[in-house]
């Protein structure tokens, strides 16, 4: 139990450092890549309270493809650092206000802390079903129409983002690979008689 | 005290698993340039020990005590963090892999899913070092490679879940119990699972950029692709996490589709074989077959490999998800 306590601070102590050098990192790149090591810890704070399998679709989803386009579209961004901090005095105001606000909630919640050894408990499951059954039961009976709309509204977003970016060129030549692939040696090739000197 | 020992054990087994590991890639690398040079008609390495046995070995210590080299543009932190990213998520991979019955570090009860998420990682190795070389090819080659691993992870995962499908399982040695059934190495999922097996192996390929899909590093257009700028051991643990991670691969399909450590036929010389001899042996036969693509398929077109993965393995492994279902759901079921 001991043991599980010293990962769960381990855990929690990497996440919020590098949550907090995701906003304070000055290159965007070393952000993301701390956006990264946030998602594996919180990963890992999963694992210890038992949910293994959101632990590791955490891994998958965030980590192995959303956070790779992310960290893909912040390399490409030529970011113009004096132009971000031009506003900077012009909205000190309202996000100091916004600043003090989330302060005093944070103070009013970090009041009442204190180390605990029994902060890593596990969560009840079902008894004799593994996390990643008891989930699938949920879901898949219980929820199943809810879970097969949330699929809908992700499939809408999904068709809506290809339709607002999609842009045919026709300047572009493509290559048709079913029109390359029929292709025969009859249709190919054309085989001319050239009567010598005096050219096609 | 208990805790102490079980740590202890832990940690044996780990730098066991370790150790094997590291020999056996050493020997992997000199048996692929070995198949390759057969194909060419050419020797190979033979100069270093008897057939060139040693071969491996010296090119190690030959990259341990050249001089490292840190370009003087790059960001200097992510160029060195980056080739251990990539050797140190390899060699995680191999926690969860049971060799034998009950022989897996941990035996985790989401083990392919563990297996999954960590190979998505090995795309951050690349992109790291190709950022941080702070250079022209280098980052070409990370754009490209980001690109290319999240492409064929998709069908990847679909064909997992196949085989999950069939064995009901997410554990990796449930996956292989599965398959032990009286008909030996027919029972295993290999047969009613072919083009599935063809898609992995493929796509498996293009997950380790290995040749036909090795454009990450394809010279004659990117010089050495990500690593142009690494040298000495950093450019080592680049190769290291390479070829660990293509021999992950081939464990993954041993146990995915090749019944893991079971014997071929279930009758008595087969079964006095220890496990994890057939084991080696069904992982040794996946990466000949590795070496032999390299050796004679030539080198993808960037979008051929764009549209193989996602206009051809795409539709056809999620079609296979739902067929596989529906077979499962009204033929097997029923036939009970």
């Amino acid at each position: 139990m001991t043991l599980a306590a010293a990962f769960f601070y381990l855990f929690s102590i990497v996440t919020i450092a590098s949550a907090v050098m995701v906003i304070s990192a000055r290159n965007p790149v070393h952000s993301v890549l701390f956006l990264i090591l946030a998602f594996v810890n919180a990963a890992g704070l999963f694992l210890l309270t038992g949910a293994e399998f959101l632990a590791m679709i955490l891994v998958v989803v965030y980590v192995g493809a959303v956070a790779v386009l992310f960290l893909f579209v912040v390399m490409m961004l030529d970011v113009d650092f004096a132009e971000l901090k031009q506003g900077f005095l012009q909205y000190l105001p309202v996000g100091m206000l916004v600043g003090l606000v989330v302060l005093v909630e944070l103070i009013t919640v970090i009041g009442v802390w204190s180390v605990a050894p029994q902060a890593a408990l596990n969560t009840p499951t079902p008894a004799n079903l593994s996390n990643t059954e008891a989930i699938g039961r949920v879901l898949y009976t219980q929820y199943v129409y809810l879970f097969q709309a949330a699929g809908f509204v992700l499939l809408t977003a999904m068709i809506g983002a290809i339709v607002l970016t999609l842009q045919h060129r026709t300047n572009v030549r493509r290559q048709n690979i079913a029109e390359q692939n029929a292709r025969t040696r009859a249709s190919a090739i054309e085989v001319k008689k050239v009567p010598s000197r005096a050219g096609v | 005290m208990d805790l102490l020992l079980s740590l202890l054990i832990i940690l044996a087994k780990s730098l066991g698993i370790l150790i094997v590991l590291l020999v056996l890639v050493a020997y992997y690398i000199l048996a692929d340039r070995k198949i390759w040079a057969a194909v060419q008609l050419r020797r190979g390495p033979n100069v270093v020990g008897p057939w060139g046995l040693w071969q491996s070995f010296a090119d190690m210590i030959k990259f341990m005590v050249k001089e490292p080299i840190i370009p003087d543009g790059a960001n200097k932190g992510v160029f060195l963090i980056a080739p251990l990213v990539t050797a140190t998520l390899a060699l995680a991979a191999w926690a969860v892999i049971p060799v034998n019955e009950g022989w897996a570090v941990a035996n985790l009860n989401v083990g392919v899913l563990y297996i999954f998420a960590i190979s998505s990682l090995g795309v951050y190795g690349i992109i790291m070092g190709g950022w941080a070389s702070n250079s022209k090819y280098p980052f070409l080659a990370a754009l490209r490679s980001a690109a290319q691993m999240v492409s064929y992870e998709v069908s990847i995962g679909f064909v997992i879940i196949t085989v999950l499908l069939c064995a009901g399982s997410l554990n990796l040695s449930d996956i292989v119990r599965a398959q032990d059934t009286k008909w030996g190495i027919l029972g295993w999922y290999w047969l009613p699972l072919l083009p599935m097996l063809v898609i992995f192996f493929v796509s498996a390929l293009a997950e380790t950029n290995r040749p036909p899909f090795d454009l990450v590093e394809a010279e004659s257009e990117l010089v050495a692709g990500f690593m142009v700028e690494y040298s000495s051991g950093q450019y080592l643990l680049f190769m290291l996490g390479e070829y660990v991670a293509i021999v992950t691969m081939c464990a993954l399909m041993t146990i995915l589709f090749f019944g893991g450590w079971l014997p071929p036929i279930n009758i008595a010389p087969f079964t006095w074989v220890p496990g994890v001899v057939w084991f080696v042996l069904k992982v040794s036969w996946f990466f000949f077959l590795f070496a032999m693509v390299k050796a004679f398929v030539p080198r993808y077109r960037y979008d051929q490999l764009m549209r193989l993965g996602w206009k051809v393995f795409l539709p056809i492994s999620l079609a296979a998800v739902i067929i596989v279902a529906a077979v499962l759901e009204f033929v097997v079921k029923v036939g009970q």
